[in-house]
């Protein structure tokens, strides 16, 4: 999950990096007041959960606490990349002698954290990477061995940086890695890291990804900063539908069935498991179909989150009809999801011989599973009928209704 | 009330010793079976479609006396 | 011969007394699996289906040969459990456990590295020789799991545990066994991935060719494409390649951590395009791979 800006300097702070004088603005009268506070030039940033907010014009100057308070208007209401800012930073604006990147990531082939410097920041670093390779360089990090400032030495002098600002970067960058691994991130960010002519280092811009398997963990961060528990923090904020989702997953704690993600189609799906759902939703939409939603059911999940996963899809309005299908299953029992899909389309006050296209899930309890489907005339198949199969067999009997 | 597919019986003698009883409410994975004291045995009808035919209940009682009838058959 | 793991392989199950690996045990045992001993810290004595119960691994080491180990406890001791069994000398471990924190899962991996030991997954349901021996829930029950696997030529290497067996049945049906079939986990930092594996099935004479099921996420299939393009293998690959869609979306996240897109990461489209130009077949279907690495092994003859 990702922490705005103004939250990951926070962090920061807390952990000794020099950061300039700002305020927390979610009106123009505080815009205002910090600017007044700040005393001289200030730049104003939208805090929004994306880059490119520069070329959106929502980061912008102010000379005066009035311009402050009249640019707060202005850079409020732009949207950047799909997101509206609730508030935005007012923060000192100081003449810049040298801009540097730093950031730690995870790199999945090495299956280490990997720290990664430039003298070159305030670009893009992808393009720093690709035209100026010696002006870049990228350090392992053990996950096992402490973390000691020689490794951010190293990296800081591969770019060819020596002198008094090695020295006074060593420490900054020593400093991030340590954050990086206290608090399980899977990005922390500066960019750019500054020098100013008055020689005193900055972080000016910065943010920081939280492992979402790590929130819980982290839980007094994640409080400290005023993070609610229903902040996703994703690329796009829930819908109530998928709101409603993750609710029928944590009604128990028996299997999955959940990672509802809201279509605009009028083929309700309800399919699993990780890969079988990623299978199946392609196979639907090569086939020409129209999925109202994603979802995974996986695991050994109640007949009751079934029903109400079922109920859920049902709820939509423009769904028409459902697809059941899975993978062979080994540890899902095909009669126990066939009982919940049932009662769910039963209680949305609609026969399951119409509303279910096709029921697709072979394995452990089939024959059972197969019993109840045929008791209330739903079709269904066994493993000789691929996945593909199945959901061409969906598509087509919602092409023929239409 | 039975379920939408399964119903379960138990017979009234085993329903009324309470030792028994607690036998059937802890074998059970999915709590079909309740008990309250100085009662007879309850059967939870909410949970009864979530019933794993694991016969654990069948097994655990003399024979004949829990029944799991599956309703569609 | 297969790989990883066959007849003879001794494991133990670490987290023996819970739920999911009390019928990952009996599902193991009724295969045919040798499993010497369960650890449940405070439990020692106790016995799942005639395993005896530990409360440390030590405790079964001490005693007998310990190939590898099945890790089904809670995210939170996951690490401690798999730097046990590693300490004490095992060197194959299969971590069932999900959502478990990169940085530990690194930790792990960092540590089997320095001992000479081998993790796979964590998120996995774990390894199979057809016929022989499986380690971890793969195929589930006994019964289920032969009729989806059979012995013969042909390695499953898969992002998902559930696909693992999709395949195995899909090829098991055109009368392709498989020699080894090994679901690798689905977070973005794994014990070992494609490109890892590759040489042990390159040097196993039972396996003619190999099977893949690939996400979105991650650097995976460049890597292995990599090691195909610089190794000549003899073996013919042939990928199935799921969540295309999500080419589309890019930011979205779903229930597999790896299978996150982010701007730079490799696109299904990408990963697709890597893999082939590196001479691996990409399947539209799943249907297709059969009939695909028949070709390919007509081909090759
Ligand atoms: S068969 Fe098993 S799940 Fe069903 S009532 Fe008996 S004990 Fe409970």
């Amino acid at each position: 999950m990702r922490f705005y800006e103004y939250e990951s300097k926070e962090l920061f702070e807390r952990h000794g990096l020099p950061l300039g004088k700002r305020g927390l603005a979610h009106t123009r009268e505080e815009a205002r007041e910090h600017a007044e506070q700040i005393g001289g030039p200030v730049v104003l940033k939208s805090q929004v959960l994306s880059g490119g907010r520069m070329k959106a014009g929502a980061v912008k100057f102010a000379d005066t606490p009035d311009e402050a308070a009249q640019l707060f208007d202005e850079i409020l209401p732009i949207v950047v990349n799909g997101q509206t800012a609730k508030s935005i930073l007012v923060e000192e604006k100081s003449p810049i002698a040298q801009e540097y990147y730093v950031a730690i990531t995870w790199d999945g082939r090495r299956k280490l954290p990997v720290l990664i410097f430039s003298d070159m920041g305030g670009i893009d670093i992808e393009e720093v990477a690709e035209k100026h390779p010696d002006h870049v360089s990228q350090t392992h990090i053990s996950t096992i061995l402490p973390f000691t400032p020689r490794l951010a030495k190293e990296a800081i002098g591969a770019t060819g940086v020596t002198g008094s600002a090695l020295n006074r970067l060593t420490p900054i960058v020593t400093t991030l890695v340590e954050i990086f691994l206290a608090y399980d991130l899977t990005l922390a960010e500066i960019n750019p890291l500054v020098r100013l002519e008055d020689g005193r280092f900055l972080v000016l811009d910065g943010h920081i990804d939280l492992e979402a398997e790590a929130r819980d963990k982290h839980s007094a961060l994640v409080e400290e900063l005023g993070i609610g528990a229903d902040e996703t923090r994703q690329a796009r904020p829930p819908t109530p539908f998928e709101t409603a989702g993750a609710k029928v997953d944590a009604s128990d704690h028996r299997g999955v069935a959940g990672n509802v993600v809201e279509f605009d189609g009028d083929l309700g799906l309800v399919i699993g498991a990780g890969g079988g759902s990623l299978t199946l939703f392609d196979a639907v939409r090569k086939h020409g179909g129209r999925p109202a939603n994603y979802c995974e059911i996986g695991g050994n999940p109640s007949v009751k989150k079934a029903c109400e996963l079922t109920k859920l899809v049902l709820s939509k309005p423009e769904v028409a009809k459902i697809a059941v299908m899975m993978n062979v299953v080994s540890n899902t029992r095909v009669d126990i999801v066939a009982r919940g899909v049932i009662k769910g389309v039963v209680e949305s006050g609609r026969d399951p011989a119409e509303t279910i296209t096709i029921f697709r899930i072979p394995g452990s309890w089939e024959e059972e599973g197969f019993k109840i489907l045929e008791r209330y005339g739903v079709e269904y198949c066994d493993r000789s009928v691929s996945m593909y199969e199945a959901a061409g067999r969906a598509v087509a009997k919602m092409q023929a209704e239409s | 009330m039975p379920g939408m597919f399964i119903d379960v019986k138990v017979s009234e003698a085993v329903a009324g010793d309470a030792e028994l009883s607690a036998k059937l409410v802890e074998v059970c994975p999915v709590s079909i079976f309740a008990q309250v004291e100085n009662e007879p045995l309850q059967i939870v009808e909410e949970n009864l479609d979530e019933c794993t035919l694991c016969d654990l209940c069948i097994e655990a009682m003399p024979k004949g006396a829990v029944e799991v009838r599956k309703l569609y058959e | 011969m297969a790989i990883l793991i066959d007849k003879n392989t001794t494991f133990i199950v670490q987290g023996i007394t819970g739920r999911e690996a009390v019928s990952l045990t009996r599902e193991n045992l009724a295969y045919g699996s040798k499993i010497v001993g369960g650890v449940t810290p405070g439990r020692a004595g106790r016995e799942v289906y005639g395993v005896p119960v530990y409360d440390c691994v030590r405790d079964i080491t001490a005693r007998t040969k310990v190939d590898g180990a099945v890790v089904c406890v809670p995210p939170k001791f996951t690490r401690d459990a798999v730097f046990e069994a590693i300490e004490n000398g095992i060197k194959i471990i299969v971590i069932v456990t999900e959502r478990i924190p990169r940085l530990e899962v690194a930790q792990m991996v960092e540590l089997a590295r320095l001992r000479g030991a081998r993790i796979i997954g964590p998120n996995c349901l774990g390894i199979i020789t057809p016929g022989e021996v499986k380690m971890g829930g793969v195929g589930g029950p006994a019964e289920d799991t032969r009729k989806a696997y059979t012995k013969g030529p042909v390695g499953i290497m898969s992002r998902s545990g559930g696909m693992t067996t999709e395949i195995a049945n899909t090829l098991t049906a055109a009368g392709l066994g498989q020699s080894t079939a090994v679901s690798i986990g689905g977070d973005a930092i794994i014990g070992t991935a494609y490109a890892e594996l590759m040489p042990l099935f390159e040097a196993d004479p039972e396996t003619k060719a190999i099977a893949i099921y690939s996400e979105p996420g991650g650097r995976m299939e460049a890597e292995l494409a990599e090691w195909v393009a610089e190794n000549d293998s003899r073996l013919p690959i042939v990928a199935f390649m799921a969540g295309r869609f999500m080419d589309e979306m890019p930011g979205m996240r779903f229930g597999h951590a790896g299978t996150i897109v982010e701007g730079k990461a490799d696109t299904t489209a990408d990963k697709i395009e890597r893999m082939k130009r590196s001479g691996i077949s990409v399947a539209e279907r799943i249907e297709e791979i059969p009939e695909l690495i028949q070709q390919r092994l007509a081909e090759s003859r």
